[in-house]
């Protein structure tokens, strides 16, 4: 390696590791930075958190047998709370046999095609959101740990030039409002620097637990975009460049948000 | 030198209404104060008491109308970028060159042309 080429490595190197290298790793916020005092207290609390609902459910969805190869989860995998202890800290995450990333409720779903023989749970119901808040929950107060290799690059590259586009009839892209304007507020609500670190969340709007993808077509929907079909490509590619944009932040799920 | 700012001058204003004809002030007032329809409430802030939640990503809409002439207005509603190539105020009278519109609002721009001249009425009264 000459000279150049290492020092041009270096750089890139440096250039990657600072994350998109809009907002410094100092003045990272999660959401919760941002929220009022008792939405905060309602997230802190087990006994207040609504998200802790589905986690329950997910837990007895665990180890209840299913589909033609009447297994359960447990019967392969265990205790959660060992076997997916910081799984979705790393989500998305490579497939082989898809040859792309996907996210932890594909991930999920694989199990739930191929393993129990069960037909997939349809994005955003409550059974596929209770075993996601199950399994994530596992990564609670555990650091964001994506791992970026030659396989899952292009997709990362995707998804932040997703994130840096401008669309929609608003001719808005992410960026600006989550790197550029994350302190101020649009109609009164607070913008946030869109870190995942919390899905499927609770969020009072809602009135009930949904994923990060529900989170993306909102935005997208808000600036008068073209959305994507839960499980699209462009979402998961989006979903990785957030988790990795959020590396080394706790995971907080199930949280609460405004 | 001097063509730059010609140019610059050029895209500052549009002196000319877009109908012909002078907007209502109470009907662009209404527009303004719409979450849904105008959505200038989501950046600005404005005299609008009875609207709890406005924004604060853009100037406060108080006194506009003394800042600037309504041709200056008109162009900032049409196409801001005009003025501001980096804004993120949306072009209210442009409906091309957009990406992956949503199919309920491809081909169309924010408001109409009678709308904007409602709006650019009421905000030249806000002195
Ligand atoms: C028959 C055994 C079996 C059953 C039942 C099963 N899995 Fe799996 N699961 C596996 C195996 C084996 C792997 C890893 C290999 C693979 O499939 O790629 C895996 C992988 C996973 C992963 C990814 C782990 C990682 O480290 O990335 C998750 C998450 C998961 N399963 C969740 C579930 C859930 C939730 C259920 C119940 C709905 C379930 N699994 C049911 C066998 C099973
Ligand atoms: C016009 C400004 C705006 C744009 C553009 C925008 N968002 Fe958001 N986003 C918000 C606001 C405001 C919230 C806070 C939620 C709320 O209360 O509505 C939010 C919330 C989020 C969150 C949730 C963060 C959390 O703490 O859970 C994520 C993730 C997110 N946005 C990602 C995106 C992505 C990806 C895009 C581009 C496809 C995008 N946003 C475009 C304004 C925007
Ligand atoms: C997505 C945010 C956004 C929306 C929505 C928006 N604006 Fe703006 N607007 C801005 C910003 C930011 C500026 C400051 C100049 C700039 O950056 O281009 C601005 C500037 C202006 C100005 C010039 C005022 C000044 O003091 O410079 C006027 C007039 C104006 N907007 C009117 C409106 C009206 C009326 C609406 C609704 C029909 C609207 N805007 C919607 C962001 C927005």
């Amino acid at each position: 390696m000459s000279l150049r080429t290492a020092l041009l490595f270096a750089a890139s190197l440096l250039c990657a590791r600072a994350g998109a290298g809009e907002i410094p790793p100092s003045e990272r916020r999660s959401g919760y930075d941002l929220m009022s005092r008792e939405t905060r207290a309602m997230q802190d609390d087990d006994a207040t958190n609504p998200g802790m609902l589905w986690v329950l459910d997910g837990e007895t969805l665990w180890n209840r047998k299913a589909g033609a190869a009447d297994r359960a989860c447990s019967d392969c995998h265990g205790d959660a709370r060992e076997s997916m202890k910081a799984v979705a800290a790393r989500y998305p995450a490579f497939d082989a046999a898809l040859g792309r990333p996907v996210n932890l409720e594909q991930r999920i779903n694989m199990c739930r095609s191929k393993r129990q023989k069960a037909p997939p749970l349809a994005f955003e119901s409550r059974e596929l959101l209770a075993l996601a808040a199950y399994v994530a929950r596992q990564s609670r107060g555990l650091p964001i740990n994506i791992t970026i290799d030659a396989r899952t690059r292009p997709f990362l590259e995707a998804g932040r030039e997703a994130f840096f586009r401008r669309q929609g009839q608003l001719n808005l892209a992410c960026a600006q409002c989550h790197d550029d304007h994350w302190s101020g507020k649009l109609a009164g609500s607070p913008i946030t620097q869109a870190h995942p670190t919390g899905y499927p969340l609770y969020r009072l709007e809602w009135q009930g637990l949904g994923s990060l993808e529900r989170r993306l077509r909102g935005c997208l929907t808000g600036v008068r975009a073209e959305s994507y079909p839960y499980g699209a490509p462009e979402l998961v590619n989006l979903e990785l460049y957030l988790m990795w944009r959020a590396n080394g932040m706790r995971m907080e799920t199930p949280a609460v948000r405004p | 030198m001097s063509l730059l700012a010609g140019n610059a001058f050029a895209a500052d204003s549009i002196p000319a209404s877009l109908t012909g004809a002078k907007g209502d002030p109470a009907r662009g007032r209404a527009i303004v104060a719409n979450r849904q329809v105008g959505l200038c409430l989501l950046c600005h802030s404005g005299p609008f008491p009875e609207e709890r939640f406005q924004g604060n990503l853009a100037p406060d809409l108080t006194s506009v109308g003394a800042r600037y002439s309504e041709g200056q207005i008109r162009q900032r509603m049409v196409d801001s970028r005009k003025v501001n190539p980096q804004t993120i105020m949306p072009a209210y009278y442009e409906s091309e060159g957009f990406v992956r519109v949503a199919p309920a609002y491809r081909g169309k721009t924010i408001l109409s042309a009678e709308q904007i001249e409602d709006v650019v009425a009421y905000l030249a009264t806000l002195r």
